[in-house]
This record gives structure tokens, sequence and C-alpha cells, in this order.
């Protein structure tokens, strides 16, 4: 009697345990269940990895991302060494796509982690204070949302980009970093303002929690998901972006190799290397269609009112 | 209704302002000046140059000059008497460079009166030559929108309608996929695909070529069913991440909708499925669709540039690009002012269609 009291009682115990989970353990749960997004986890992960390796795969192989070999010029995918072919001045194709690759996905980071800086502290005292700085700021805002976009970008990456002497990375990443940071504002804004009128955070307020702290400990943790989801889908936007501007010669400048200006170049030579054309854009594609799913993954496990 | 239209005409004036604002100073800490631009030429002497500066005013404070490029000087130098040379100023000194001859009278018209200047690069106004490029691009925009709509709506709702069915899981694949895909690079494959492996041996290949004819609108040289063929590529991939935008939009609207209690009325009561998912259904998911007027004129805008770069389509999107990699500062200016306005009226005219449609908003 005692025992199956006991059992049932544990069971008890347990299934409350159960629902009390967190939202993040409960988010964890559900994906370690979704096929999909683990596979896109990993292919950015093996992309990573890739790019990060770069200088020990080149040696490897034996080729050279710099050299320029005018005798073997346009290799064709499979040859030897240069297993992804050589582009119009005879550099290995291959390496080139790492190294490049290196360049974008470090330019998309960097970027998106101002962005996410700037965007969440912004949102916070916006949402927070309200008032007068959440008017500018709106002003502001809706000021820089009605440039189109791209138009903007191509603008300030060709007046001031185009004037450095060096490769342009670090001001590419300025630019992007400081143009992106709208949206997550936005968004930061509008869960800052629901997230104020709880109860904890009344109650650290009325025991004397200065806005500061209120805003670090009780709701920037709060803000995780957000952040987390709209670093993955800012991340496939900043590698799309970047890309773009290397494409139209307003990025990062050659030699430094890059996705979006190894397309740059192909086009030129679309008779001669269609592999240069492809294999880039397919890298661009492939890693910022893996970054959507992860994104859109993390949105539907972190929803709280999905069901089990 | 008019009140709430004259309210949201009235918000948008401090954004236009900010704009002007902003991209003054944008080029304002531009390098390079616009003397040095346009006086290349070894042969100018330094008063040539003075001459110049004056008459662009660059030499005047940065306030003066944003006034002017705002709102023209023909106020602030007049000429009462028709010697041209001015009699009356206001804010800007009638004798500036200190000769004892009052300056000539201001010509120019400021950008709020539709007066862009004269363009650096080409010996014509900013405003004729974008003009002549508005139809091109109308022309792209208008059938990318139309393609949006007319594929990506039915997308949305028949995936909803049929939630976890074949359809709905490729449908929401191929967004995913289309909004992922670099649209420059989309349209490189295209014509990789079109030009080289389907037709290689058309000459002239209308796929390859883009856009050697002037369009359509502007009496191009193809008929309208040769023109079909040049516009095809260009088109579509523009209106491929308009299709993935509007499909997942209608998809998720029309879940929200079939969730609704009208609907379970609607079924209890007997009407066919068809009906409850058109007629109740469809209707009332397609209202917040209006909210993307705004937000697709930008996003056209961008992707014009992109894509009339990659099909030489001689639209406005090439000239803006052009015209940034030539420096030319009254071009980039307009296009900077021209885009935001129709990107303001194209976020109006969502909310007002919004109002319109939704009777349950209130204009207050």
């Amino acid at each position: 009697m005692t025992t199956v009291q006991n059992t049932i009682a544990r069971i008890e115990v347990a299934e409350e345990h159960r629902k009390s989970e967190s939202l993040t353990t409960k988010a964890l749960r559900r994906l370690r269940k979704d096929k999909l997004t683990l596979m896109a986890m990993a292919v950015i992960l093996v992309l990573v990895a890739l790019a990060a390796l770069a200088p020990v795969i080149e040696g490897q192989l034996g080729v050279s991302y710099t050299q320029v070999q005018t005798e073997s010029r346009f290799l064709p995918f499979g040859s030897f060494p240069n297993i992804l072919g050589t582009d119009d001045l005879g550099r290995d194709h291959l390496a080139r796509l790492l190294y490049g690759g290196r360049v974008s996905l470090s330019i998309a980071f960097f970027a998106a982690m101002l962005s996410i800086v700037i965007g969440v502290s912004l949102g916070m005292i916006t949402g927070y204070y309200g008032g007068i700085i959440d008017d500018v700021v709106n002003w502001f805002i809706s000021t820089l949302n009605s440039i189109p976009q791209l138009f903007l970008l191509l603008i300030i990456s060709a007046l001031f980009i185009r004037t450095t002497t060096d490769s342009g990375v670090f001001p590419l990443i300025l630019v992007l970093g400081l143009l992106g940071w709208t949206g997550t504002t936005r968004l930061v804004r509008g869960e800052t303002l629901s997230l104020r009128e709880r109860e904890y955070v009344v109650a650290a307020r009325a025991m004397g929690a200065n806005p500061l702290r209120i805003m670090f400990v009780h709701i920037l943790p709060n803000l995780f998901s957000v952040i987390i989801i709209t670093l993955m889908i800012d991340l496939g936007s900043l590698i799309i972006a970047e890309a773009t501007l290397s494409f139209l010669g307003l990025g990062v400048k050659p030699p430094e190799p890059t996705w979006g200006n190894m397309l740059q170049s192909a086009r030129d030579y679309f008779n001669r290397g269609v592999h240069l054309v492809i294999m880039p854009g397919l890298l661009i594609f492939i890693t910022v269609l893996c970054l959507y799913v992860i994104g859109d993954g993390l949105r539907d496990a972190f929803d709280p009112t999905a069901k089990e | 209704m008019i009140k709430y239209t004259l309210r949201r005409l009235f918000q948008a004036i401090p954004t236009f302002f900010g704009i002007t604002i902003l991209s003054y100073l944008l080029l304002w800490f531009a390098p390079g000046d616009p003397v040095s631009l346009l006086t290349f030429s070894p042969s100018t002497t330094p008063a040539d140059r003075e001459r110049l500066a004056a008459r662009l005013g660059v030499n005047d404070p940065i306030t003066v000059q944003y006034l002017r490029w705002l709102a023209g000087d023909d106020w602030m130098r007049i000429d009462d008497d028709g010697d041209n040379i001015s009699d009356r100023c206001f804010i800007l000194p009638c004798d500036a460079d200190g000769d004892g001859v009052n300056e000539p009278p201001g010509e120019r018209y400021g950008i709020i009166r539709g007066d862009f200047g004269r363009s650096f690069t080409r010996p014509r106004n900013v405003i004729d030559l974008i003009a002549e490029r508005i139809p091109a691009t109308l022309e792209l925009g208008a059938i990318s929108l139309m393609l949006g709509l007319v594929v990506g709506v039915p997308t949305g709702i028949f995936a909803a309608v049929r939630k976890g069915s074949g359809f709905d899981n490729f449908t929401r694949v191929s967004s995913v996929v289309f909004s992922a895909v670099p649209i420059f690079w989309l349209g490189l494959i295209l014509i990789l695909l079109f030009g080289r492996v389907l037709f290689p041996n058309l000459s002239p290949n209308p796929f390859m070529l883009g856009g050697q004819c002037p369009p359509v609108l502007i009496g191009g040289c193809p008929p309208l069913q040769g023109r079909l063929l040049y516009i095809f590529l260009p088109a579509f991939v523009l209106a491929a991440q308009v299709i993935a935008v509007y499909s997942r939009f209608m998809r998720a609207s029309m879940l929200d909708v079939i969730g609704q209690d009208y609907m379970r009325t609607a079924h209890s009561k007997g009407l066919s499925r068809r009906t409850v998912w058109f007629r109740h259904g469809a209707r009332n998911a397609l209202i917040p669709l209006a909210t993307f007027l705004g937000p697709a004129i930008t996003g056209l805008l961008g992707g014009a540039v992109l894509t009339e770069t990659i099909f030489s389509w001689p639209g406005l999107g090439r000239l803006g690009f052009e015209s940034v990699i030539q420096q030319d500062y009254p071009m980039v200016m307009a296009f900077v002012i021209i885009g935001s306005l129709a990107t303001i009226v194209g976020y109006i005219l969502s909310d007002i269609l919004y109002a319109l449609i939704d009777p349950r908003i209130r204009f207050d």
C-alpha cells in the first residue's frame, strides 16, 4: 500500500517538475527532436570549421589562394591538386572559397554582434523609459527605414569604403553593423514594454533596484530567445548584404577574397569558367539557408504557446 | 477618413525632413568635394575653380547650402530690374566676393519644388534623367509585384487549407529557399541556364541580352510579345522573393483565420468547404496583406538595383547604381529623396488601404 502511494507521489512530483520546467529547458528538449534544425546547425559548424582550417587545408593540398599561375588558368572541377579548379589568374578555387568564407563569415558575425548590441541596448532603453527618448529613437528609425536599405548601403560604401586603402573589411563591418540595428530595436522595445509591467519587475522596482539593474538582471535574460532568433536571421541577411556589396564592387576589395567579390570577377568569365560562378553563390545560399532554418527552428522551439 | 489621411500625411513631414537632413549630412561628410570632382582636367586654372566654387556655393555655411538645396535660392537673391544683378537679398549677402558688384540672382528652386540640380556626369537636369528611366522600372516592378500577388497569395492560401500536405511542405521549403538565395546569383545562374544550357544557339538570345531595347512604355523595339521574353528573367528574379514572402505571410494569416470561431460557425451551418475557405476565410486573411504595400515598394526599388544591373535593364536601379559609382552627388541625393518619398507614400497608402478594407480599424 505504501509503496503504491510512494510511486504515485513520485509520479506526481515528476509531473510537477516537468510542468515547472523553464522555457529554455523546454526549448532545448524540442530542439533535440528537430532534425532539420540540428542538421542546419551541423552544416554551419562544418562550414565554420572548414573556413577556420583554411590555412591547414591549403597547406595539405599544396595549393595557394594568392599565388598567380598564368599557365594554369581556368582549370575545371576535379583537376589535381586544384580539386575545385582555378580562377582567372590560376589561383586555387577551393582555397579561395575557404579564405573567402573566413572573411564573409567574420564580417557577418562582427556586424551582427555590433547591431545586436546597439539594437538591444536602444530597445531596452526606449522600451523601459518611454517618453522623449522613445520618440526621438522612433523618429530616427522610421527615417532610416524610409530610405531604401540597399541604396543607403551602396551610398555609404561608395563614399567611405572605396576611399580606404586597405581591403575594406573593417569599414564594411562598421557600416553593416551601424545600419542594421533598427529591426532589433523595434523588437526588443516591444518585448521590454510588456516585460516592464510584469510583477517581478514591479517588485524589483518597489525594492529600490535601479533601472540599470532592472534592465540587465530582470529584463535582459528574458530577451534571450528573441535575441538569439534575431541573431540567426541577421547573420543570414548580413551575409547576403556583404555579398551584394562586394559583388557590386562596393564591399571588400580584391585580392582579399569574399564569396561576394569572387562572384564579381567570375561574372566576366562566363565562357571559360562556369565553375567560378556556381560555387561562391552556392556557399552563400547554403549558409544563409541554414541560418534561416535555424532561426525558424529556434522560434518554434522557444514559442511558449506551442503544444508538445 | 479624410482627417485620418491628412493626419498621416502630416506625420510624414518630420520623417521627410529627417531624410533630407540625414542625406545632406551624409554627403557633407563624404570625402572629396564636388569642385575637384568636376575639375579633374589639369588645364583648369585656380580662378576657374574659384568661379565654379562660387557658382556651386560650396563656400557658404552648411545651413545655407542645405537651405538652398532644399528650398532653392531664387528667393535669397532677387533681381528686380532684369540686369542679372541681384537687388534684394535674404540670408545671403548680395555681394559675396566683395568686389563691389552684387552677385547674379539665384536660379535654383530647391528639391521641394522639384529642382534637383544638374547631373555632374551628364549634361542634363537630374529630374529629366530620372523621369525618363521611370517607365522601365515601373514595367519591371509592376510585373514582379503582380507575379508576387498572383502566385504568392493563392499558394499561401492553399498551403494553409491543406496544412501538412505535400503541397504545403513543398511551398514552405521553396519559400525559405527563395528568401535565402542571393538574387544577383539567382540572376547569374538563370542567365547561364537559359542563355548557355537551354538555348545556346539563339541569336540574339533575349535571355542573355536582357534589356538591350527600350521598354514598351516608351516605344521600345520589340512588340509586346517579344518584350515578354526580355522581361521574363528579370521579372522572375525580382519576383522570386516577393512570392516567397507573400506565400509565407498568406499561409500564416490564413492559418490564423482558420482557427477563428466564425469559421467553425460557418462550417457548422453546413456551408460547403469551398465557400467557408474562400468567402469567409481568404477574404479576411487578405486584409493584413495591405500592410505589405509600403515594404514592397522599398524592396522592389532595392531589388531593381541588382536586377537591372545584372540584366542591363535601362531603369532607375541601374541609373542609381551608376550615379553612386560615379559619385554624381546631385543624382544620388535625388535617388535618396525620391526613393524615400515613394516608401513613405507606400506606407501611408498601406495604412489607408488597411483602414478602408477593415472596418474594425478606427480612423481616430
